[in-house]
């Protein structure tokens, strides 16, 4: 039988000492527990392919991939984060307090991404069912070939938004620079409200008003090769 | 039966040929361009232009079937716990679950895992089918990323980064809507019957600083267990051989222009790319220069046939080579027994090449399950198994006469070629000279 750790044992992993192979190491052994790692400065491949309910709390920036292809963890970056935050994550959350660089939660089928800042380029780029909340801006192509999952943006969105987008849906508050190739914008109907409320609690922004936010989708043209779209291919 | 019209003095045009016409007739009547399956099939370049030296007076051969001939190899043992030991170097290439049937899938893997050597997932995710009979199963990580998950990452043997194919460098996977039955669709989480275009470049990284990282991360979420592979599509060799080794590669596929594809534009398919022939020393210059050659292992393929193309490509420097299109043939591709069948799909046994249609009367390229289900994937595993070892027993015939106790041990120097091109591509004399087009003699 396996002895209970009590979830108030915090491990801490000085990355100034560790390596970051010492962590993930120790990360893919646990079960459960907190985890604090400290001295992060910037590293990649932090507390990536997680497959258990941690708790882990990163102090500092972290570079590229972080918490990548996460499963049931929970892991909050208390900096800002480098290119694929949450890649492919198939569940659990992730919290960036600060930005997230390019293709924050691309590929990803499942679990919640939250931005407290911004995103850039390619935010939720070929997602595949996971939900995204940004609380501040994302940048060109963002929700590019989307294909399943919610993408939340309560700042602006820029250029070329859901580009060739398949089924994700797609919510923005603020200014959309452009909308991509076959994506159009759509009627906010009750569900799509109550998507958005859902969105903003899980995330705990409590204090956005869901009826400002305006919905965005797939037209569905380019879903079969047809001659007089072919300026779109 | 037929009337040849040359017989009668007529003269068909080389420019303007007959497929040629039809294609001008084809596109002026669909407005849409041609998009079909199989690799180039144009005369090009290749390990038939290439002849070996055998054993006489200056070299011994060895005694067939009595002294040994070594045909092993270990795939991936530059940083992977735990390397892929294969008894052939003959692989099968990736080829999606989605542009073949689940049936196929499984056959492609019982036929491998008999000969002892690896199969390969494609664009669509890993099937429980192909993991049952898969001894050793390396996993394709892609642009698209369908149906990718780190369960499966785990389950996997080898990861495979595709940054491109042969068939088609610098282009996406294509998938028509025919064979995006609810299955192929829920592992792609796509809608049922769209014509899917993947992406022709990965989500999360650009250029090989990037791709060092993504190695790093697939490493750190296998705990560093299990070999990484980068497959790329052969044009600048050279350079993107010497790129891959740098940004951590365990093992470079390198998929010449001949090589295999379950649907892609015909004009992308035949003007894009390079000669498996003319890829394969660049490639091996490029390890050689980096000091790498035989630590990271080179993996060749792209209209591989027989024992032959093995020992040549194994000659020039391969550690293993990966066939597709052969393995389908294996299975029952192109069989004369369904010659009636393609003859009502517009084409003839020989020549059937519209695995995007998925019609396929041998039950291979295909989600219709009453076609797939004219595959019996014991059946057409055993016929791989059996052309696996027909191809090692060819390699080992020829190198034994090369005087060589291990595949391995085949060089340059065992080779000659018989035409100019192959001479300067291959970088070996031309046959009964020792001159090399370009070599500074
Ligand atoms: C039906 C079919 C499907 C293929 N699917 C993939 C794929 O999903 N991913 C990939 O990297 N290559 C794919 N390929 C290319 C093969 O992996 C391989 O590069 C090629 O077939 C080798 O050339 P050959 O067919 O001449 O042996 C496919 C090829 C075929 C024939």
């Amino acid at each position: 039988m396996a002895t209970m750790t009590t979830p108030a044992v915090t491990t801490t992993v000085d990355l100034s000492v560790q390596s970051v192979r010492d962590l993930n190491s120790a990360l893919h052994k646990a079960r459960e527990g907190s985890w604090h790692v400290t001295r992060p400065d910037g590293a990649h491949n932090l507390a990536v392919g997680l497959d258990a309910p941690l708790d882990v709390r990163i102090d500092g920036h972290a570079g590229y991939y972080c918490a990548g292809m996460n499963q049931h963890a929970t892991v909050t970056v208390h900096g800002n984060t480098g290119v694929g935050t949450a890649e492919n994550m198939m569940s659990g959350t992730v919290r960036v307090r600060g930005n997230a660089s390019q293709s924050a939660g691309a590929t990803a089928h499942g679990g919640l991404l939250v931005v407290e800042g911004d995103a850039a380029a390619r935010c939720g780029i070929s997602m595949k069912g996971v939900d995204i909340v940004v609380g501040g801006s994302v940048g060109h192509m963002s929700a590019f070939m989307g294909q399943a999952g919610r993408l939340l943006v309560c700042g602006d969105a820029g250029d070329a938004l859901g580009d060739s987008l398949y089924e994700a849906r797609i919510y923005v508050r603020g200014r959309v620079k452009s909308l991509g190739a076959d994506c159009v914008e759509k009627e906010m109907r009750g569900e799509h409200l109550e998507d958005v409320r859902e969105l903003l609690t899980a995330a705990a922004f409590t204090d956005i008003d869901p009826s400002e936010f305006r919905r965005y989708g797939s037209a569905r043209a380019l879903y079969h090769f047809d001659v007089d779209n072919s300026s779109a291919y | 039966m037929y009337d040849d019209p040359s017989a009668r003095g007529l003269r068909e045009s080389a420019t303007f040929d007959r497929a040629t016409i039809h294609a001008i007739q084809r596109a002026a009547e669909t407005g849409v361009y041609d998009i079909r399956g199989w690799g180039a099939k144009r005369r090009l370049p290749h390990f038939d232009d290439l002849l070996f030296l055998g054993a006489s007076m200056s070299r011994y051969p060895l005694e067939g079937y009595r002294e040994r001939c070594g045909t092993d190899v270990v795939l991936g043992d530059r940083h992977a716990t735990f390397p892929l030991h294969l008894d052939t170097p003959v692989t099968i290439a990736g080829m999606s679950f989605g542009a073949l049937s689940g049936r196929a899938k499984e056959a492609l893997g019982r036929g491998a895992s008999d000969a002892g050597t690896s199969t390969t997932t494609g664009d669509g995710g890993m099937t429980p089918e192909e993991r049952g009979q898969s001894k050793h199963l390396v996993y394709q990580y892609l642009p698209s990323r369908y149906g990718m998950n780190p369960d499966d990452l785990r389950k996997a043997d080898a990861i495979e980064v595709v940054l491109g194919q042969g068939a088609k460098p610098g282009g996406g996977g294509m998938l028509l809507g025919q064979k995006i039955t609810e299955r192929v669709a829920g592992m792609r989480t796509l809608p049922v019957g769209v014509d899917q275009r993947s992406a022709c470049r990965h989500p999360d990284w650009t250029g090989p600083d990037d791709l060092e990282i993504k190695i790093r991360e697939l490493r750190e979420i296998t705990d560093w267990e299990k070999p990484v592979y980068v497959k790329i599509g052969a044009t600048r060799t050279y350079y993107d051989v010497k790129l891959a080794a740098k940004a951590g590669a365990d093992v470079i596929v390198v998929d010449g222009m001949q090589g295999g594809t379950a649907a892609t534009q015909d004009v992308f398919i035949e003007h894009v790319g390079i000669p498996t022939l003319a890829a394969l020393p660049q490639a091996v210059r490029a390890l050689q220069e980096e000091g790498l050659h035989r630590k990271v292992q080179l993996i060749v393929s792209g209209g591989i046939r027989s024992g032959a193309d093995v020992a040549k490509c194994m000659a020039l420097g391969a550690d293993a080579v990966a066939i597709g299109t052969a393995a389908l043939i294996a299975l029952g591709d192109n069989h004369p027994k369904w010659e009636a069948e393609y003859r009502e799909l517009g084409s003839a046994a020989g020549y059937y090449d519209d695995f995007q249609a998925g019609r396929d009367p041998a039950g291979i390229s295909t989600q219709d399950e009453e076609l797939a289900a004219r595959l019996d994937p014991v059946e057409g595993g055993r016929r791989l198994a059996n052309y696996l070892r027909v191809m090692t027993m060819e390699a080992q015939t020829i190198a034994r006469a090369c005087g060589k106790a291990h595949l391995h041990h085949l060089e340059p120097e065992d080779l000659v070629a018989l035409t100019i091109e192959a001479s300067a591509m291959a970088r070996v004399p031309l046959a009964g000279t020792d001159w090399i087009p370009g070599a500074g003699r």
